[in-house]
């Protein structure tokens, strides 16, 4: 279980956040610039909070005090980013391989896996220049759990590609995440997919945590009565 | 006869200079690049200082620096009973003084095109700082490097005033092609002085025509990129 309790002044508006994470799909929802991203840079360590601690499983990954800071190479923290951030200079089995433990035969069953679980095959060879918005989100999937990550952040992950794959790749995501067992951390603005992709939704309004339905959930409850 | 002897000194003293320029520029535009400091808009001026000054006035400085009452000199003389005043060394570091500027500026440039969210992709996927360096940041701005160290070696392959200053002109030990150049004209040999000339816009013309090529190929903008 991941526990995070943290605060961060911004500019606009302080960040407390105050959750816990099972090993299920949780979802960060909001406006943009409500503080979404700015939790799981926290999280994966790129940025670091004012106070409070972040905690996975007994190993302290940040706190105030005592003072521990994990740098983000050892937290273990997969992060996929909004527009994939794969490595132009590589190819795709170069940039799926990077965080990879190298000559590790279990490290090469799991590559065969994961591009048959994301139906990447005809692609290891390709250049990145030459994917298309859903083959780069596969690409950039396997990679993050390629370096065996105990928690993985997507942010934004789906809104980079258009609406028939946006929906296959949602029933990706639940399916890998109930096969890796491990906590996903999605953040979304879009509230369908947050009805869809998420065990547990927060809300998050200018920095906190506030309760609130999702949109989508008061408006199927209506048509439903 | 021509005296082959400056043209293989200084292309030696350019591809020195080129070494300690290459090292220097590189990890100081990357420092400057990821810290925030008090001060960092002086070092920076100071930095580039050696492009806008006279040579001669960087000479001279490093004269004062290096020269046996100098406080490097003097340092040389009584750690390790040797001076670099008047020899090679102070040519390669006359040569690495000026360019410095060119492969920092360059380095600076390319460093900071490359996308923040790519290093710290690397990060994620547990990538030490020093393998994020070498994988991701070196190659990324690989086009930028490669303009700098060309430029880097034609500036310190071509440095008269500042060598001059300190390493002299002792034909055959510290004589490197530009100051045999202006021996020669002085002494009325224009035919040597010619061929001189000859060899070393051949040389330097080749560096730039050669990165020309390649950036072109590249459809990149290594040469510009980050000056203009």
């Amino acid at each position: 279980m991941l526990t995070i309790d943290i605060r961060k002044r911004l500019a606009e508006f302080t960040l407390d956040i105050n959750l816990s994470v099972e090993n299920n799909i949780l979802v960060l929802f909001g406006p943009s610039g409500c503080g979404k991203t700015t939790t799981l840079r926290c999280i994966a360590g790129l940025l670091k909070p004012d106070d409070g601690r972040i905690v996975n499983n007994d190993q302290i990954l940040f706190s105030t005090e005592p003072q521990t800071f994990v740098p983000p190479h050892r937290r273990k923290v997969g992060y996929m980013f909004q527009e994939f951030a794969l490595f132009p200079h590589m190819n795709v089995k170069k940039n799926i391989w990077y965080g990879a433990k190298q000559g590790d035969p279990g490290s090469e069953l799991l590559y065969k896996r994961l591009l048959h679980l994301l139906k990447i095959e005809p692609l290891s060879n390709r250049s990145i220049e030459r994917l298309s918005g859903g083959e780069k989100q596969r690409v950039a999937l396997a990679r993050a759990l390629m370096a065996g990550p105990e928690i993985l952040l997507l942010d934004e992950p789906l809104s980079a590609l258009d609406g028939d794959t946006r929906l296959e790749l949602q029933t990706e995501l639940k399916r890998l995440q109930k096969l890796w067992n491990i906590p996903f951390i999605l953040v979304t603005h879009d509230p369908e997919e947050a009805a869809n992709l998420g065990d547990k939704v927060i809300f998050l309004e200018k920095g906190r945590q506030v309760s609130r339905k999702l949109p989508t959930q008061r408006l199927l409850k209506t048509a439903g009565q | 006869m021509i005296e082959w002897q400056p043209v293989i000194l200084s292309v030696k003293v350019a591809l020195m200079s080129l070494v300690l320029v290459s090292i220097s520029g590189i990890s100081l535009a990357y420092f400057i690049k990821r810290r925030e400091f008090p001060g960092k808009a002086v070092i920076e001026a100071l930095l580039t200082m050696p492009l806008v000054l006279p040579p001669v006035v960087t000479g001279f400085l490093l004269l004062l620096l290096i020269g046996k009452q100098g406080p490097i000199g003097r340092l040389l003389s009584e750690t390790f009973h040797t001076q670099i005043i008047f020899t090679p060394y102070a040519a390669i570091l006359a040569g690495a003084v000026v360019a410095f500027p060119l492969m920092y500026q360059s380095a600076k440039a390319a460093l900071q095109g490359v996308d923040a969210t790519l290093e710290n992709a690397a990060r994620t996927l547990g990538a030490s700082n020093w393998k994020v360096f070498w994988t991701v940041t070196i190659p990324l701005s690989w086009p930028g490097l490669v303009a700098g160290l060309i430029l880097s070696f034609s500036r310190a392959l071509g440095e008269f005033g500042a060598t001059i200053m300190v390493a002299g002109n002792i034909p055959g030990k510290t004589q490197t092609l530009p100051l045999a150049i202006y021996f020669a004209a002085e002494s009325n040999d224009l035919t040597l002085a010619g061929l001189y000339v000859l060899i070393i816009s051949a040389i330097t013309f080749s560096a730039i025509l050669g990165l020309n090529i390649w950036d072109k190929s590249r459809g990149g903008h290594a040469l510009t990129k980050g000056w203009f």
